[in-house]
């Protein structure tokens, strides 16, 4: 106990260098347990884009791609379902509900979703949270739009806003859909997923702004106006994807069989879960290397320790004389300077921590905002313990190499003081 | 001269041999000495005459190959190092030459370091004093370093006669039986010395000390009952004298 007093107060007495030292390695430790706790609520943030949707049907291709284009509203689909194939599906006994998706336009930058009423009702994100408007409501009229927080925001649109539609995820002056714009009808709260990026318009007003179209063009010499749209047939023909949810869980592997082995048209069905996190574990790996990078960040810090405590041993030796006359063991004087660096790893870790949490309470409303990713504040998970368990683990092993210097030293000069 | 018997000596040494390592030649060739209890003993000699040598055998640091050397009846070598390091602190008071003084420590918090290795010592100073820090202040202020704003100045911060004389206090803190002092006073100038000198004699009287007193400063020799000198008693010294 004595010897923790003392080399609590050499290090006191050394402070510009001892605060130097535990500031490089609490800087470390804000960027290790940052670098886990974002990277964890991005995951959990990832993971929860999508939820209560037991399966997405989409036409035959990889689990992933349906994902992304379904979901993320990344990439685009290589073949339509049609509306009587997904009419066959969501008639199924076993499924509760169903959401038919349309995606292939954009609005400046964002994609344009044709979907049902239904999409405001089930689609879920995060645990159980729902969709809900910060203003207006669902759409009532063919040409009404449900803006996404994040379309809404930086775009600057207000309610009852007009705006027009572009044919393909790129918005080009000569592929608008100018003829029939839309107006703002709701604005959803913000919610952290895809779903802010996206502007929704009814499956009708999709097929209504493409009813004079063919190919990807206008067709020439053909023109309907908004309002002659409005009387013909706008039953879909095709839609891109289809959110379905079930009944039962237990029913989810027999719906995907059926989806899969559907006769009239190739057909996949995917468990959002299964492929979410098969997505992660592409794009994981850039998460991993930032956690790697972090420790060596850490092991930087803790070599700036293991070099200022051999540089202060030399000077130190008359001390140990000292300490050795009065009666300290050579084993005291290992536990000094392990002590010291015991001290400093702890301190380290304590403030990088006050540091870490400051940081968070100051940056947490920025990226929630900005990358709708929500940061808990609360205590330290399991696996943040561990890491800091590590740390100091490392600090102790870093630490007993000038401690066995200094035990060495002390042995050879005993009592007579040398410098 | 007075010759100490057997069972009141604070040190005993014979038949000595001490080499600091196996192969390396013998520095310390010593017949016989002995401290006896209450003595204050001036041990003389010049640089290489194997004071220092000597002084590591009393603490225990070093101990011989051949021979040995009783501290209190204990022949020191029979102890493992570790005990050896506890049977320092409990029965020995050390002073350096100078430098003394843990730089980061209070003046207080010096003077009571012997206390936090020895509970022997801590136990000693509390028979003699309420706490710790009042037997350190009794201490300092017999060798007139109470005053209060000497207190609270960092130790580094005071002359080398007032650390010499904290060192001194440290030294008799808890009341070890035996003080040795490496030429404690040659940082010193010359009319302080013997006042310093005279402090430690009062001081080690009052706490039962004996005190080894080791300069090459001759002029002080008088002060003390007996002095060795080194160079006499060391045969390799003799031995190296007679080949010149």
């Amino acid at each position: 106990m004595a010897i923790l007093r003392l080399a609590w107060k050499s290090l006191l007495n050394r402070r510009l260098t001892a605060g130097l030292t535990l500031f490089t390695i609490a800087l470390s430790v804000t960027l290790l347990v940052g670098v886990e706790r974002v990277r964890v609520e991005a995951r959990e943030s990832f993971a929860h884009t999508i939820s209560g949707t037991d399966l997405i049907v989409g036409a035959r291709s990889g689990g992933v791609q349906l994902l992304l284009y379904a979901v993320f509203r990344i990439g685009n689909a290589t073949n339509n379902i049609s509306w009587k194939s997904y009419q066959d599906i969501a008639a199924l006994r076993s499924v509760a509900w169903s959401i038919p998706i349309s995606l292939g336009d954009s609005h400046r930058g964002y994609r344009v979703m044709g979907t049902t009423q239904d999409y405001f009702n089930h689609y879920h994100y995060a645990r159980d949270r729902g969709l809900t408007f910060t203003r207006g409501e669902a759409f009532s009229d063919l040409y009404d739009a449900v803006l996404g927080a994040e379309v809404a925001e930086s775009l600057g649109y207000q309610m009852d806003d007009a705006m027009v539609i572009a044919h393909g995820a790129n918005d080009v002056s000569f592929a608008r859909h100018k003829d029939k714009p839309f107006r703002v009808a709701g604005i959803l709260q913000r919610t952290g997923t895809p779903v802010d990026r996206t502007v929704h318009v009814s499956l009708e007003a999709i097929e209504a702004i493409h009813i004079d179209w063919q190919a990807g063009a206008p067709m020439p010499g053909l023109s309907i106006s908004a309002e002659q749209a409005r009387h013909r047939d706008l039953t879909p023909r095709a839609i891109t994807a289809a959110l379905i949810g079930l009944k039962s869980k237990i029913a989810t592997f027999k719906v995907q069989r059926a989806v899969n082995d559907y006769a009239e048209e190739p057909l996949t069905a995917i468990l959002p879960g299964v492929a979410l996190s098969e997505l992660w574990g592409i794009i994981g790996i850039a998460e991993n290397a930032l956690l790697i990078v972090s420790a060596f960040v850490v092991v930087a810090g803790l070599s700036g320790m293991l070099t200022a405590l051999l540089t202060s041993l030399n000077e130190r030796r008359r001390e140990m004389a000292i300490l050795r006359s009065v009666g300290a063991r050579p084993g005291h004087i290992f536990a000094l300077i392990m002590g010291e660096a015991f001290a400093l790893t702890l301190a380290g870790i304590l403030l990088g921590l006050g540091l870490l949490y400051s940081l968070l309470l100051i940056a947490r409303p920025i990226i929630e905002a900005r990358y709708g990713i929500y940061i808990e504040l609360g205590g330290l998970t399991p696996h943040e313990l561990l890491l800091l368990g590590i740390v100091l683990l490392a600090g102790f092993v870093v630490g007993m190499l000038p401690s066995y210097r200094a035990y060495r030293l002390s042995l050879a000069d005993g009592l007579s003081i040398r410098i | 001269m007075q010759t100490a018997t057997e069972s009141e000596s604070v040190v005993t040494i014979s038949n000595l041999q001490f080499r600091w390592q196996s192969q390396s030649p013998v520095v310390l060739d010593l017949n016989a000495l002995t401290i006896g209890k209450g003595e204050r003993v001036f041990i003389e000699g010049p640089s290489g005459s194997g004071k220092s040598t000597l002084l590591s055998l009393f603490a225990g640091v070093s101990v011989p190959q051949q021979g040995e050397v009783r501290v209190l009846g204990q022949p020191l070598d029979r102890l493992s190092s570790v005990q050896r390091d506890h049977f320092r602190a409990q029965h020995i008071g050390y002073i350096f030459q100078m430098f003394n003084l843990i730089p980061y420590l209070s003046m207080l918090d010096n003077v009571m370091l012997p206390c936090r290795f020895s509970r022997a010592r801590h136990a000693k100073a509390l028979k003699r004093s309420q706490s710790l820090e009042t037997e350190a202040k009794r201490l300092l202020e017999h060798l007139d370093m109470a005053q209060e704003d000497l207190m609270h100045r960092s130790v580094t911060a005071l002359s080398v006669g007032q650390q010499q004389r904290v060192a001194a206090a440290r030294a008799l803190m808890g009341a070890p039986e035996l003080l040795i002092a490496d030429e404690p006073t040659s940082s010193l100038d010359a009319d302080r010395r013997e006042a310093f000198v005279r402090l430690l004699f009062h001081e080690c009287k009052q706490a039962g000390s004996t005190l080894i007193f080791v300069s090459h400063d001759a002029s002080l020799e008088g002060l003390f009952d007996r002095t060795i000198r080194l160079a006499g008693l060391n045969t390799v010294c003799t031995a190296a004298a007679r080949e010149d």
